[in-house]
């Protein structure tokens, strides 16, 4: 078996150094809110007061760090050993994706210096399903960087740490599957108290179920994605075979989603909406469109076979997954009473700078520590 | 014949009113007490008090140990004293001669020159201790206070010593209450309130210029009622007339709430009688009663709104002679318009041509950083195939 | 690729509960008024838009002016805010001349918390920053709890919590029925100072008993309306108005403190048409089901290190 290794080569590259200037912007703004706070670089409202920084950076950015979720799923409940080369990966987009969506939940809450009581008894409510994510999505980060730690120890060659960690590990690769069922689903039941603010297109009993299965989807997507674009850049020979099949569990998984779906919309006689022309139900079709676009390419073995169309299928399912939550936390959200909303420019900017660290540290973690594994 | 009109009396009146009935003056002067009461009574609701406390200001009002009053002049221009010339209820010559004993004032007195310093000290000498001290005018008090001076006297000092003998001291007019007009800058004499004179003593200030009268009487009256000061502010204002704003009272108040103003003198909105705001009308920052009781006792519209004119906030330091004119006022007590809040209003920062150009220029960064991939990895495909 | 029988019987189970949950929930969970609530009968027929409860409410409770465009004269928000905790709105339609008409005509709103029975704030708050007084049922805000998440705005189907978006520590405004004032024995601002007796405070059970009588009134006849509070033995005697025939908050939201009385309906004023049993009584239901003593995530948990550890072993 190939043994993973650093891809070597200059960190600070054109990409890197272009990220570091979107970082720096993004600081300048990130100071002004908390100088003179959020309504000085978002245009959040009280019609609104979920934006950007919540349907992207939290929602939508930890469903894209669900490769490791996914994979985890893949190879140990459903013991499909040949794919345990994608885990470390996964595990690291994971890791980054997740701890990311904690910085940014900081810079989102008002009262952030509070955000410890979450964890005091006396102040927690469990009746709310914040508190279950936020402790959830909590946890899960710490379990990401423990279930990545293998690789950190690699580096800096510690092996006793190494075997004592390894022997511990089925109980964090347990958290890393339980964690992320809860919080995923949740993230959907959250926005069940939004009630009638959402649209019927959205609005359903349903929304943990489909919350957990495009989380799923996007943690596949991610992984094919990630895997077919690194091997595009760095020359890896690339996963091909085993991101074939991969494919082809996924493509069952998106045709059980689509048929929950649209049996959830019709059920609830709200298929109607999808048919008045405005934007609920233009993106309602966007969104599933992009759905069914990657089942067909997927469909046939030998499209699952070219990184092409691999490279298409996941970009267009994480996509679907990203239109998916945006719809249900922000395009779909509507309050009424006259309130409207679009992302500032320096909100835009603060999200941007979140993605460019992350890209940042991605750069740095698959030069110089043992990640992917070579030809 | 002690009380010729005792028979006309109401029932329940003042036991002590009918003791101390005071025929002979009151043919002389031809007020019958029905109306001396009915005065008291006026006085009471001018001072915010129950009607029902009229029978006890008259009978304070005709006691016959009259309270001494000392009254000097400062920096002035005697309007103060001129618009005490003004009332009628009661006139100046009643309040001299019938309710308090005026030892010393030096527009009204008879004499003049050493006399008038010999009486101005034996009245102090005399009641030292009991008289009550009107200070009207403001004291000088840059270069030892010699910009006014009295029998050789800086006025300052005249006033310190003075307000040391007094049982109560009352700066009658803006000048004596906070310097006035001369205290504008730069303030060349150091003119300067008496409050601020006499730091540490309790000083009831009536503001004005000139002042409402009827608050100088009012208050004198209370005194004598009751043997205390009226509830006064933190500037020595008696709160019943200068608790609240003019803004608060005045009776074009409605076109301001409707947002009905005059722009210019004598356009329609002047002539109709609109609100003064924008013409620099001080009442939203002034303290005093003039739309209340109005002046010269001559019926509506006796005050500078009401005949047309911005008030400038003439009992108001820092307002009166130090803002111009036409300068907008400081609402100081805000309140909703006329007008409501529809039902639902537009609100919220939408789409600009910033983020629209940002997010414009990422998804098109991103699809060409997709269909270039996607090129490659054909690219790829290729030659993988060719390969095979 | 090949799925193990097993392993999608375990998938199905689990996504079949999943499904399975709401409706298992639907059971009755909801939520009862409190014996003690306390709250206000807002009567839109008798409201004259004089504002006096807006200022009230402002000197009760320390909030600034809120001043609309670049004029700083008059205190004129457009909607609550962080500076408004109780605000007059008015419904218009065409000419405007008769009050209380849906056409041509026009018709007063006060819009403030509705101090819900089951309120959707308090159940999404994370950090119990929102709570419900077990006795006399008001909504209250603690800013040492608040983490400023801002999930009660996104839950409230009133939208009545507002947030300090300028300002660097900012909190959750919204009315609290004058707490600190009903700690006092006395009753909030706005019914205080009303003059027509359209905001009237008292207990919830004699409000609903007032709103009743109310509805059974003739148009045009003349009756005696309780001032400020149903204890405070003031009356003012005015001709009845055209009652739409529903007390609004009666049972919308699971049910409100804060009732409304008006003549047209109620839709118009912008108070929104809501089912009986709030959204998240619902979300509630699916937490407890799952989650409920962390009982399920647990026996998952565990069963999940079983599989895992003989994953690895058999890798081994």
């Amino acid at each position: 078996m190939r043994a993973a290794r650093p891809l070597g080569g200059r960190v600070v590259s054109r990409t890197f150094l272009a990220a570091l200037v979107i970082v720096l912007v993004a600081l300048y703004f990130l100071a002004k809110r908390f100088m003179f706070g959020l309504g000085a670089v978002t245009n959040l409202n009280d019609g609104y007061p979920w934006g950007l920084w919540i349907a992207y950076d939290v929602v939508t950015g930890t469903a894209i760090g669900c490769g490791g979720y996914s994979m985890a799923l893949l190879v140990y409940v459903f013991n499909k050993g040949r794919y345990h080369p994608l885990v470390r990966p996964a595990v690291m987009t994971s890791m980054f994706g997740y701890t990311l969506a904690g910085v940014a939940v900081f810079f989102d809450i008002g009262r952030y210096w509070h955000i410890y009581n979450l964890f005091l008894p006396w102040y927690a409510n469990p009746d709310s399903v914040l508190l279950e994510v936020a402790l959830c999505i909590a946890l899960y980060s710490l379990v990401l960087w423990i279930e990545f730690a293998p690789t950190f120890l690699a580096h800096w060659h510690a092996s006793r740490w190494r075997t004592r960690l390894d022997r511990a590990m089925f109980v964090f690769i347990a958290l890393g599957i339980l964690l992320p069922t809860m919080h995923q689903s949740s993230l959907g039941t959250m926005m069940i108290a939004a009630g009638q603010k959402l649209s019927p297109l959205w609005q359903t009993a349903w929304l943990p179920l489909l919350f957990l299965m495009t989380a799923v989807i996007m943690g596949y997507a991610a992984v094919v994605f990630e895997s077919t674009l690194l091997a595009n850049r760095y020359g890896l020979p690339g996963e091909n075979r085993i991101l074939g099949k991969l494919s082809g569990g996924v493509v069952w998984l998106v045709a059980g989603y689509l048929v929950v779906r649209f049996a959830d919309v019709i059920l609830r006689g709200q298929l109607g909406l999808a048919f008045k022309g405005d934007l609920a139900a233009n993106m309602f079709w966007i969104e599933n469109a992009l759905f069914l676009l990657p089942l067909v390419m997927l469909a046939g073995k030998s499209g699952r076979g070219r990184p092409r169309v691999l490279f298409l299928a996941a970009a267009s399912l994480l996509l679907a997954g990203g239109v998916y939550r945006f719809d249900c936390y922000l395009i779909g959200f509507n309050p009424g009473n006259g309130w409207h909303y679009f992302p500032a420019v320096p909100e835009i900017v603060i999200t941007l700078g979140l993605i460019s660290v992350e890209l940042m540290a991605y750069l740095w973690f698959v030069k110089r520590l043992p990640v992917y594994r070579e030809a | 014949m002690c009380c010729p009109v005792r028979a006309q009396q109401p029932r329940g009146g003042d036991m002590d009113v009918q003791k101390n009935c005071m025929p002979d003056r009151q043919k002389l002067t031809g007020v019958s007490r029905r109306d001396f009461i009915k005065f008291c009574g006026v006085m009471a609701v001018g001072m915010g008090l129950p009607v029902g406390m009229g029978p006890r200001i008259a009978a304070a009002a005709t006691a016959p140990q009259r309270p001494p009053v000392i009254w000097i002049h400062g920096q002035e221009c005697t309007g103060c004293s001129e618009s005490l010339l003004r009332t009628s209820h009661p006139t100046l010559e009643r309040l001299i001669l019938d309710l308090i004993s005026l030892d010393y004032h030096e527009t009204l007195e008879a004499g003049a020159g050493r006399q008038a310093e010999a009486a101005f000290d034996q009245a102090v000498k005399k009641s030292a201790g009991r008289f009550i001290l009107v200070v009207e005018g403001s004291a000088p008090v840059k270069d030892g206070g010699i910009y006014c001076k009295i029998a050789g006297k800086p006025f300052v000092d005249i006033v310190t010593e003075t307000a040391a003998k007094a049982a109560a001291i009352i700066a009658i007019g803006s000048c004596a209450s906070w310097g006035g007009v001369q205290s504008s800058a730069p303030n060349p004499t150091g003119a300067t309130g008496i409050p601020e004179v006499l730091k540490g003593k309790t000083v009831v200030t009536i503001p004005g210029c000139p002042p409402n009268p009827y608050n100088f009487l009012s208050t004198v009256l209370y005194f004598l009622t009751f043997k205390k000061l009226p509830d006064l502010d933190d500037l020595g204002r008696p709160k019943f007339a200068y608790g609240r704003l003019i803004h608060e009272n005045c009776m074009r108040r409605p076109h301001f709430d409707a947002g009905r103003f005059a722009e210019q003198f004598g356009d329609e909105g002047h002539r109709k009688g609109y609100c003064l705001y924008k013409l620099g009308c001080k009442g939203p920052m002034t303290y005093a009663n003039c739309p209340v009781i109005l002046f010269n006792d001559v019926g509506s519209g006796a005050w500078p709104v009401g005949t047309g004119h911005p008030c400038f906030g003439c009992t108001e330091e820092g307002v009166g002679f130090t803002i111009p004119q036409f300068t907008e006022a400081d609402v100081e007590i805000v309140t909703p318009a006329a007008a409501h809040a529809p039902i639902t209003v537009e609100k919220g920062r939408g789409m600009s041509k910033g983020s629209a150009a940002l997010l414009g220029g990422l998804a098109g960064a991103a699809i060409g950083a997709g269909v270039m991939v996607t090129k490659q990895l054909g690219k790829a495909e290729s030659a993988d195939e060719k390969e095979e | 690729m090949q799925i193990k029988r097993r392993d999608f019987l375990k998938t199905v189970a689990g996504g079949a509960a999943l499904a399975a949950a709401p409706s298992i929930t639907m059971a009755s969970d909801a939520v009862r008024r409190l014996p003690g609530a306390v709250g206000i009968l807002y009567d839109s027929t008798l409201c004259i838009g004089c504002q006096v409860c807006t200022v009230a409410c402002k000197e009760a409770n320390n909030m600034p002016p809120e001043f609309s465009g670049n004029q700083r004269r008059w205190d004129n928000p457009v909607d609550l805010s962080a500076r408004t905790l109780s605000i007059i709105k008015e419904y218009e339609s065409g000419n405007r001349h008769h009050k209380d008409h849906a056409q041509d005509g026009y018709a007063f709103v006060k819009r403030q918390c509705m101090h819900c029975v089951d309120p959707p704030c308090t159940t999404a708050c994370p950090a119990s920053a929102l709570t419900k007084d077990p006795q006399n049922g008001m909504v209250t805000y603690n800013k040492d709890a608040c983490i400023g998440c801002r999930y009660c705005e996104v839950a409230c189907p009133f939208e009545i919590p507002k947030f300090q978006w300028d300002r660097p520590f900012p909190q959750i405004v919204k009315c609290q029925l004058c707490a600190h004032l009903l700690a006092k024995g006395r009753i909030p601002a706005c019914c205080h100072q009303c003059p027509t007796g359209a905001s009237l405070f008292g207990p919830v059970a004699g409000l609903l008993a007032e709103a009743r009588r109310r509805q059974q009134m003739t148009a045009g006849k003349t009756y005696d309306f309780p001032l400020s509070s149903l204890a405070s033995g003031k009356t003012r005697t005015h001709r009845a108005g055209k009652y739409i025939p529903h007390i609004y908050g009666e049972h919308e939201n699971g049910g409100t403190q804060v009732l409304y009385l008006a003549g047209v309906s109620f839709d118009k004023l912008g108070l929104p048409d809501l089912p009986e049993r709030p959204y998240t009584a619902l979300a509630r239901s699916i937490q407890h089901t799952l989650y409920r003593g962390l009982v399920a995530p647990i026996v998952v948990f565990g069963g999940l290190m079983v599989l895992v550890a003989r994953r690895t072993k058999d890798k081994e």
